[in-house]
């Protein structure tokens, strides 16, 4: 019989016993809809963890330090390599070196200092970071209200949010109701900051001195210390977290990392690199080091190491929490397939109770000359048609129990004042696979069933009256 | 359509032989010999009728012809096929293009309109879908039921149900066709409707007809030869001058 004229028929047959077949093929949607809603629900948690440490920007990210900075993160590093006195200065020239690496995507210096801040006549005195231009594609700032800097160097600043509050003379308690960042936006967005602070300027007379002096005294060392004060224009209130790991969010204040560069103002680090600079240029107590992918940290870390500078990057913590995801998810898988082992046994006795129903419609077509693979392909093709029936019915049930348990959990963690997440999400490949799967599945349990139906003898069919 | 090409050169040779033919089941510690040890000879064109009472291995010797059932041991030969050696595959192809069935309780499959039951066997012989549907209504048209195509069997009477099997076993345009009793359901009326029909394929198609029934009369009616069997054994066998004569044709040429 030709393939179409199998299908044909499976599905008028299927249609005969509607009700028991609808069951059966129920019976298979609930599987795949289970293995569809447990998978999507692992994978959308992988995802927000992914999103949730992308966001932290701890995976792409090495922190370089001069070993001069005795203050290093991995007290291992400072003892092997290069004596701190002998190790090359974090300075501009060796930043650029740095953001020529291969994989390294771009090199910044950590430029934070405490300023004083005018606003409506009061002072407060906060962190400011200058926050390099790439950021604005960071989903860091996802949930900013206003807009990032319109440049590199505008006179612009971003508020974190607990700031903003403070600005507005909101203090926040402990158990009150966080106020959201629209809130604290909307009063102070496009209003001027006043702020006031210390500029280094290298002093000429200092370096006359060193020209005619020489050795004691060398060029740049000398500077002097100049107030200033500069009016910036609140752009945007952000909703990072002060006490996330991202070492910008420690400040609460950001400015455009090229403003604060020209700003010159003074560091704290300054005052301890004044014995060891050696020329004009200031430098970076840290530059941070954004790489292509995780997977790059490693040989990144170690070029930037063979330079002769202090990394610190964490990468081992995601292969872990990846193993974590992957049991999980193999987990989940496995309890979806349970579901769609059950389903199958209702196959499997959908098509067998068939055989004994049918015994004499299978007698008849084997008269009229239907071969066993007549016979066979047909009921075939009748597990192979609820198959894809459920595999389809499947994945949309699936899909709907995975919106719904995303809702839910939204309104959950709305509740709990924590703003809306993706906890579920169904890949092409999933529904791709699930329907495959079903259609497999049900294939499998029609065998049997199939070719015991083949194997009939017709003369015992058509015997029964 | 039935054409029934060839048939001229087949008439007079032997189409089915059987030897020592035997069919034994084992029912519990019983064996029963449902056939045993019949040698006939079947001549081609011939309109022969098995005869004898239930259980005298009528119905087992057709199975066996129509190739639905295996020997225990013997032959039978169909047009020099032994289909004892027949895979089961070749055996389902002799019974889709060679032999033509129909039986006491008609057997439709219920769930089918007319024209997709006779359509069937067509659907098994991969025949093209446009071109199934001109031959089923043709084969319905010489029965007389163009007009019940679609309708499904349980909404005919009986001896359309009759009329609807012998269109389904001409569709493939068979050699032989086999009959069960084709009348055992029937009133003795729509009987003979059918039995006119029987005749008319052998006698304007040329078809070699083998009919079971336990009706002497039926069978000295219509039969050309009548075989008696009784206990699996063949315990008779005779040729019937009534039949030989045409006069009894139903309605001129379908």
């Amino acid at each position: 019989m030709k393939t179409y004229d199998m299908a044909e028929l499976a599905v008028r047959n299927l249609r005969e016993s509607i009700l028991r077949n609808s069951l059966t093929t129920v019976g298979i949607s609930v599987g795949v809809a289970s293995l569809v809603a447990m998978l999507s629900l692992g994978i959308g948690l992988q995802q927000l963890a992914g999103r949730r440490l992308q966001k932290s920007g701890l995976f792409d990210t090495v922190v370089v330090t001069s070993r001069r900075d005795l203050r290093g993160f991995n007290r291992e590093q400072e003892e092997n390599g290069p004596a701190p006195a002998e190790s090359p200065a974090l300075n501009e020239s060796t930043r650029q070196q740095i953001a020529q690496l291969p994989n390294v995507l771009e090199a910044y210096p950590d430029i934070r200092f405490i300023t004083e801040l005018r606003y409506e006549d009061k002072p407060y005195l906060t962190m400011m970071a200058g926050l390099p231009f790439s950021a604005k594609n960071n989903d860091a700032f996802d949930g900013m209200q206003g807009s990032f800097f319109s440049s590199d160097t505008a006179p612009e600043v971003i508020l974190q949010k607990s700031f903003a509050a403070q600005l507005l003379g909101k203090t926040p308690n402990a158990g009150s109701e966080e106020a959201s960042v629209a809130e604290l936006a909307n009063p102070l967005l496009g209003k001027q900051l006043t702020m006031r602070y210390a500029e280094r300027t290298a002093t000429p007379a200092a370096n006359a001195a060193a020209d005619s002096t020489g050795a004691n005294n060398p060029a740049g060392t000398a500077y002097s210390v100049i107030s200033r004060e500069v009016t910036l224009k609140v752009v945007g209130v952000c909703d990072l977290d002060p006490d996330s790991m991202r070492g910008q969010a420690r400040a609460r204040i950001f400015m455009p990392l090229k403003l604060a560069q020209n700003l010159h103002v003074m560091q704290p680090s300054d005052l301890r690199d004044t014995t060891n600079m050696a020329n004009g240029t200031p430098a970076y107590t840290t530059v941070e080091v954004h790489v292509k992918s995780p997977t790059q940290v490693q040989p990144v870390e170690d070029a930037i190491k063979k330079m002769g500078f202090n990394t610190f990057s964490i990468v081992d913590a995601t292969r872990s929490l990846r193993q974590f995801f992957a049991v999980l998810d193999l987990f989940l898988g496995i309890f979806g397939s349970l579901a769609l082992a059950v389903a199958s046994i209702g196959i499997i006795n959908t098509l067998v109770m068939a055989i004994l129903e049918r015994r004499r419609e299978i007698g008849i077509m084997k008269a009229i000359g239907a071969s066993d693979g007549d016979v066979k392909g047909l009921f075939f093709a009748e597990a192979g048609v609820m198959g894809v029936f459920g595999g389809f019915v499947g994945v949309a049930l699936g899909w709907t129990i995975g919106r719904v348990i995303n809702i839910g959990t939204n309104v959950y963690l709305k509740r709990q004042h924590f703003p809306p997440e993706q906890i579920w999400f169904v890949p092409w490949w999933l529904v791709l696979g699930a329907i495959v799967f079903a259609i497999v599945v049900s294939l499998l349990s029609g065998l049997y069933p199939a070719s015991r139906a083949a194997r009939l003898d017709p003369v015992q069919a058509l015997r029964y009256e | 359509m039935p054409s029934g090409q060839g048939e001229s050169d087949l008439k007079g040779t032997i189409a089915i032989r059987t030897e020592n033919l035997c069919r034994h089941y084992s029912m519990g510690e019983a064996l029963i010999r449902a056939v045993d040890g019949i040698s006939v000879e079947i001549v081609s064109g011939e309109f022969v009728a098995l005869l004898g009472t239930s259980g005298s291995g009528k119905s087992s010797l057709l199975n066996l012809i129509a190739g639905l059932d295996r020997p225990t041991s013997g032959t039978v030969v169909v047009q020099e096929n032994d289909l004892a050696k027949l895979s089961r595959e070749e055996l389902a192809k002799y019974r889709l293009h060679t032999v033509g069935m129909v039986f006491q309780s008609f057997n439709l499959i219920p769930s089918m309109t007319l024209l997709e039951n006779v359509e069937l066997p067509l659907r098994f012989a991969e025949v093209d879908r446009g071109q199934r549907e001109g031959l089923a209504k043709q084969s319905l048209d010489r029965v007389g039921l163009g007009a019940r195509l679609r309708h499904r069997p349980t909404e005919l009477s009986g001896g359309e149900q009759q009329r609807a099997s012998l269109a389904r076993a001409l569709i493939n345009q068979p050699q032989f066709l086999l009959a069960d009793e084709p009348t055992g359901n029937l009133d003795s009326q729509t009987g003979t409707e059918i039995m006119n029909f029987i005749r008319e394929f052998n006698e304007s198609l040329g078809m070699t007809i083998i009919m079971v029934t336990h009706e002497r009369t039926l069978a000295e009616r219509y039969a050309s030869r009548m075989i008696f069997l009784a206990d699996g054994k063949l315990v008779g066998d005779q040729s019937n001058a009534v039949s030989a004569g045409t006069g009894r044709t139903h309605g001129g040429r379908l």
